[in-house]
């Protein structure tokens, strides 16, 4: 037998594959879908398998334009991946087109044109969600509430959430409930403890739902840490930037701000930090570098969040962030072993 | 495991299979004497060695068969006794698989040892004796690179080293072979340490071992105890992460130091050797066994019975193979080294050589062919696993798209291939490739802007030539047209004056002048060919101290290369030479003029290309245009003085062609020509005071003090020139006054003269110590009574100096 000429190293570590890595990220998210399925009803679940079915048509659709190889580059799951996400991100009840809009979107635009998985600058989750919520406000807002404070003491039967996505029937104001983001900033004129003690989407009912979604995702994210597909400096970073801020700002004006644990605890907070925030093609490199990545997001997060117009402002967030990540790239390299300090900027001569 | 030393970390690492016990379950094998032995001349980083050994000899075991060549060579032994059956090509291991001159041994199976020449003395001995005897005995470094020892260990004599570290570390999976020589051979490990300390006296000897080898330890332990040691060597038990063996990083989990970027461990006073190294001193100074043999794993899925071998260099790895009970369908990969930075081997008749530590037949289970490429997405298990702290998914992206300056910015000559990313990387990407490839494109296109610069100062050098050759010809030409009709007369007139000259001159006339030519270009060329290697033995030197292997080569080539140029410019020049001699002694006047029409020429030239310079440089108006105008007046000064010199040259070669004229003619052109000549000293001299005192204020102008000033010795020259002046003003009046007292031999003035000028000369210095001894005085004052003494003992000769010119002056006077 002829023997091999290959250039070493001559081994690799076994299992850990690129699949792997994707399907682990899909699997840390199931503790957050299966709180939001049971509290918000069946939409979420119903909505991730539209997405995952437009994601791999759409991704097939163009591998085949390119020429390239469909099964190869669909098994490496990172369209499943980008699908599930979006599937969590969006409102339970939205109808079928509006996820198969956001995810093919997703996948054409903000990834395949690009040149596919590795080189698309933004992430294409939050591209998809972005398009679809400018374009459509109004079902992108309309969140389902859970059992216990909604008028109908009731979730979505199966049936009905079918009947609501695929025939655009109207669903039942009883069924739903503002987010709590979206309620606070609407609150008008409200003082902040007139509007908890007030407005019904910012009950203690309604509040520790999204604690228990937040708590979830917390707990996924968690385990892609231990896992270690994921380092801490991102997701800590974005949070702590938001607290920092919550805290700042509760401090100068108690009456008119929420406090820093309804900021962490509401709305895509954790499942930001952890799923969409980490997506490491879009964000920057170095651990200093995820460290003022995150930062950004959580900073921006909160900004938006109280003076933008959008209740949620996750996804405007990461793909601001997106933007300047080359750039904290740049200027952000580890010093290297043997080196005094680290270098900056893209050229010889730039560290000056 | 408890560990003497506090140990430090390293950024990244990864913790692959380790698959080392499997060459353990047997003791050291000693495999049976191979047909032939196979020996590559190059073993060792650095030049190759030079045989010594023709086709037939016979030789003896431990017999050397090839010597360094050069200062980065080894010298080279004969593993076992036999004859010489060939000095072929043949196939080597190397990563390209080409073939190589090798030296093949046919053993005789009597395995006759040579004469053995230890040196149990080695404390008496000096360090350089010992180094010398490394050198001999051909040790090198047996850990992977295969640097000289001895090179390496000169590095230590010129600094001060903190550290020596002894590499036991073993990293690389599958490798056994250090292991099992701290088991077998723990004395003489520790013994060649100690020799190493001896010849390094670092401040600390720390033993750096990953704590996977227990048996190891726990037996070095035990032998340095004994041995009392345990203060001198200790040893720092390491986690087991690879490259933890990895020099640099061995450096920094011992010491919590970092290797400067571009540097060498013994920049920061660190010296690190395998221990393979040591046990292989041990074995030359003590036992005076060379190089000859070494301990290698033999190891993988594909061999019925891995172990490791004590094996002579130069066996055939199929032998071994065959040894190890090598299922040759299993067999898919054999490397050489372990599997995250071996190189696999095609050839199995390739030779086993002083760096091969591991033998490692896999099967295509064990080490399976890799996956498609898929994409990179930047996950970061690279960055986080990498020992340089390297960005490598950045790395990647730029030499995939052949941005090499931005992947130089990213320091990828800092990555030290050793595979750590592409091990993690979960998209199969073969990094470490891509990184080999980027840098072999930078070397490359840096080979190419030397080679292109290099070839534009050759060109230029050219033109500058060309340039020179066509003014000389020019200069010549015109030289020729003026007094043709006078050298003329003055050849016709010749045979009349002296006949044997004449026919020297006649037999000369086709070669003098190509001759005089011809010798001044080599003499020229030899002083050029000299400078050069001056230059080129002082950056060896440097790269020496320094030990840059590559350059340490190149130079060491191109050292030798000069060092044949000279030869061949000085046999040349001996060839040439005697007759040109034999010419000037036939003719000297002839000669003389000739040699002062080139002159002239050169001269009138230069003033031309300063002319020239001064108008360039008014141009732009730069800022040597002071130097050049400086230098201007000097060079028409000497161009005229030559010309007047050459015209009465020419006359009194005229003359004393001419049998009819007089003595006293002869002697008083004689004295006009002296007077010239007496003139253009003066002149010349006032052109160099000139010079001197716009050099002191240029000193001055930029603010640099007295002492500095003093220190170059330009008011030294200054004093001096004046002194020369007025002696040859002296001398020059009296010559006029004997010249118009006529023929009134002036043997007694000129002595007179001389001393005066002499005596003056002798005061200035005096004044110019003096003064210089003074500023030092001011700098250094705890010296003062020394300089004190020798001002006193300055003066005291000025003094006397100045009374005898007195005297002299006088005695002039009255003459």
């Amino acid at each position: 037998m002829a023997l091999l000429r290959i250039t070493s190293p001559h081994t690799q570590r076994a299992g850990r594959k690129t699949s792997w890595v994707m399907l682990m990220v899909i699997a840390a998210t199931i503790p957050g879908l299966v709180v939001q399925t049971a509290l918000f009803g069946w939409g979420t679940l119903i909505n991730i398998l539209i997405a995952v079915a437009a994601a791999l048509v759409s991704e097939a659709i163009i591998l085949k334009m390119r020429q390239r190889s469909i099964g190869f580059f669909l098994k490496d799951y990172s369209a499943v991946l980008t699908a599930v996400l979006l599937g969590l991100a969006l409102p339970p009840s939205v109808p079928w087109w509006l996820t198969v809009t956001a995810v093919s979107f997703a996948i054409i635009f903000a990834k395949q044109v690009y040149g596919g998985l590795g080189n698309n600058p933004f992430n294409p989750a939050m591209v998809g969600y972005a398009i679809v919520l400018v374009s459509f406000p109004v079902p992108m807002t309309q969140w389902l509430g859970s059992a216990d404070v909604v008028a109908t003491q009731d979730t979505l039967s199966f049936v009905h959430s079918i009947a609501a996505i695929f025939s655009s029937a109207p669903v039942i104001d009883g069924y739903t409930m503002a987010t709590p983001l979206d309620a606070f900033k609407h609150k008008e004129g409200l003082m902040s403890s007139e509007a908890f003690a007030s407005v019904e989407a910012l009950s203690s009912g309604n509040l520790s739902s999204w604690f228990y979604v937040n708590m979830a995702y917390l707990a996924g994210g968690l385990a892609l840490l231990y896992f270690r597909i994921i380092t801490w400096h991102t997701p800590v970073a974005l949070l702590g930037a938001l607290a920092v801020m919550a805290s700042l700002f509760y401090m100068i004006d108690a009456s008119n701000a929420a406090t820093p644990y309804f900021h962490l605890t509401t709305g895509a907070a954790m499942f930001g930090a952890f799923f969409i925030a980490t997506d490491p093609v879009s964000s920057c490199t170095s651990n200093k570098g995820k460290l003022f990545y995150g930062c950004g997001i959580g900073v921006l997060i909160f900004i938006i969040r109280t003076w933008g117009g959008y209740p949620d402002a996750v996804a405007f967030a990461v793909l601001l962030m997106n933007f300047a990540a080359p750039f904290i790239d740049y200027y952000s390299q580890p010093r290297a072993y043997g080196h005094k300090k680290a270098k900056k900027g893209l050229k010889i001569g730039d560290s000056q | 495991m408890p560990s003497d030393v506090t140990v430090f970390e390293f950024h990244g690492g990864i913790h692959p299979e380790q698959n080392k016990t499997q060459s353990l379950q047997l003791p050291l094998g000693n495999p049976k004497l191979p047909d032939e032995l196979v020996l590559p001349l190059g073993q060792h980083i650095g030049q190759m060695s030079r045989p010594l050994v023709k086709v037939g000899d016979r030789v003896l075991k431990g017999q050397t068969i090839a010597i360094n060549n050069g200062f980065l060579s080894s010298f080279l032994h004969a593993p076992t006794s036999g004859r010489i059956s060939a000095i072929e090509e043949r196939a080597i291991a190397h990563p390209s698989g080409l073939s190589d001159l090798c030296i093949i041994i046919e053993p005789d199976n009597k395995e006759t040892w040579c004469e053995l020449r230890p040196m149990p003395l080695w404390q008496e001995s000096t360090k350089t004796d010992v180094l010398t005897y490394l050198a001999e005995m051909g040790i090198v470094g047996m850990g992977g690179a295969g640097f000289p020892t001895q090179v390496k260990l000169q590095g230590a004599q010129k600094n001060d080293l903190d550290y020596l570290i002894i590499n036991a570390a073993e990293c690389e999976p599958y490798i056994t072979a250090d292991d099992m020589l701290i088991r077998e051979k723990t004395s003489h490990l520790v013994q060649g340490i100690q020799i190493l300390q001896f010849l390094v006296e670092a401040n600390n000897v720390i033993i750096g071992i990953e704590d996977n080898k227990e048996k190891a330890i726990e037996l070095l332990q035990n032998e340095l105890r004994v041995r009392q040691l345990d203060k001198q060597i200790k040893i720092a038990v390491v986690p087991t992460k690879y490259p933890s063996g990895g020099e640099k990083q061995l450096i920094q989990l011992l010491t919590d130091r970092e290797v400067p970027s571009g540097k060498h461990p013994i920049d920061i006073g660190i010296i690190c050797q395998n221990v393979g190294t040591c046990s292989a001193i041990y074995d030359a100074v003590v036992l005076g066994q060379p190089l000859i043999s070494r301990i290698t794993t033999l190891t993988g899925a594909a061999l019925e019975h891995p172990q490791n071998v004590e094996v002579l260099l130069g066996t055939p790895i199929e032998h071994l193979l065959n040894y190890a009970g090598c299922d040759h369908s299993q067999l898919q990969r054999l490397i050489m080294g372990g599997p995250m930075m071996g190189f696999t081997l095609e050839n199995q008749q390739a030779p086993i050589i002083k760096t091969t530590n591991c033998i490692l037949a896999g099967s295509a289970k064990e080490l399976p062919q890799p996956e498609p490429e898929q994409a990179c997405i930047r996950c970061g298990m690279c960055e986080q696993a990498c020992p340089a702290s390297l960005l490598p998914q950045q790395l990647l992206w730029f030499t995939k798209s052949q941005e090499f300056e931005k992947a130089e910015h990213y320091n990828l000559f800092d990555c030290i291939e050793c595979g750590a990313c592409s091990y993690v990387c979960p998209s199969s990407i073969p990094l470490v490739q891509y990184y080999r490839h980027g840098k072999s494109a930078i070397r490359e296109a840096r080979d190419a802007t030397i080679k292109s610069d290099h070839a534009k100062l050759r060109f230029e050098a050219r033109k500058a030539r060309q340039e020179a050759e066509a003014a000389e010809k020019e200069a010549k030409r015109l030289a020729r047209k003026k007094p043709a009709p006078k050298a003329d007369k003055a050849k016709v007139d010749a045979p009349t004056n002296d006949v044997t000259t004449a026919k020297a001159d006649n037999a000369n006339k086709a070669e003098k002048p190509a001759n005089n030519e011809a010798s001044k270009k080599l003499k020229i060329d030899l002083a050029i060919a000299k400078a050069k290697m001056k230059k080129l033995e002082k950056a060896l030197t440097a790269a020496q101290e320094e030990t840059r292997t590559e350059e340490i080569n190149q130079l060491q080539t191109e050292v030798n290369e000069q060092k044949n140029t000279i030869q061949q410019l000085e046999d040349e020049l001996t060839k040439v030479a005697p007759p040109a001699k034999v010419t000037k002694v036939a003719n000297p006047n002839e000669a003389g003029v000739k040699q002062l029409k080139i002159d002239a020429a050169i001269a009138k030239a230069s003033v031309k290309k300063l002319e020239k310079a001064i108008k360039k440089a008014e141009d732009i108006n730069a800022p040597e245009l002071e130097t050049l105008k400086s230098q201007l007046t000097p060079a028409i000064l000497r161009a005229n003085e030559l010309e007047k010199s050459l015209a009465s040259a020419q006359e009194a070669a005229a003359k004393s062609s001419d049998s009819t004229a007089t003595q006293a003619e002869e002697l008083s052109e004689q004295a006009k020509a002296d007077t010239k000549k007496l003139k253009i000293d003066i002149a010349i001299a006032n052109a160099a005071i000139k010079k001197a005192k716009k050099n002191i204020d240029a000193m001055k102008a930029e603010g640099q003090d007295d002492a500095a000033i003093d220190a170059s010795g330009l008011p030294q020259k200054l004093a001096e020139h004046e002194a020369n002046i007025t002696g040859l003003q002296q001398k020059l009046t009296d010559l006029t006054a004997t010249d118009s007292k006529t023929e009134k031999p002036s043997a007694e003035v000129n002595p007179l003269a001389d001393k005066i000028k002499k005596q003056k000369i002798a005061v200035a210095l005096a004044k110019a110590q003096i003064s210089k001894l003074t500023k030092r005085m001011e700098k250094e004052p705890e010296k003062a009574a020394e300089i004190q003494l020798e001002i006193e003992a300055k003066q005291a000769a000025q003094t006397t100096a100045e009374t005898e010119l007195a005297q002299l002056l006088n005695t002039q006077e009255k003459n």
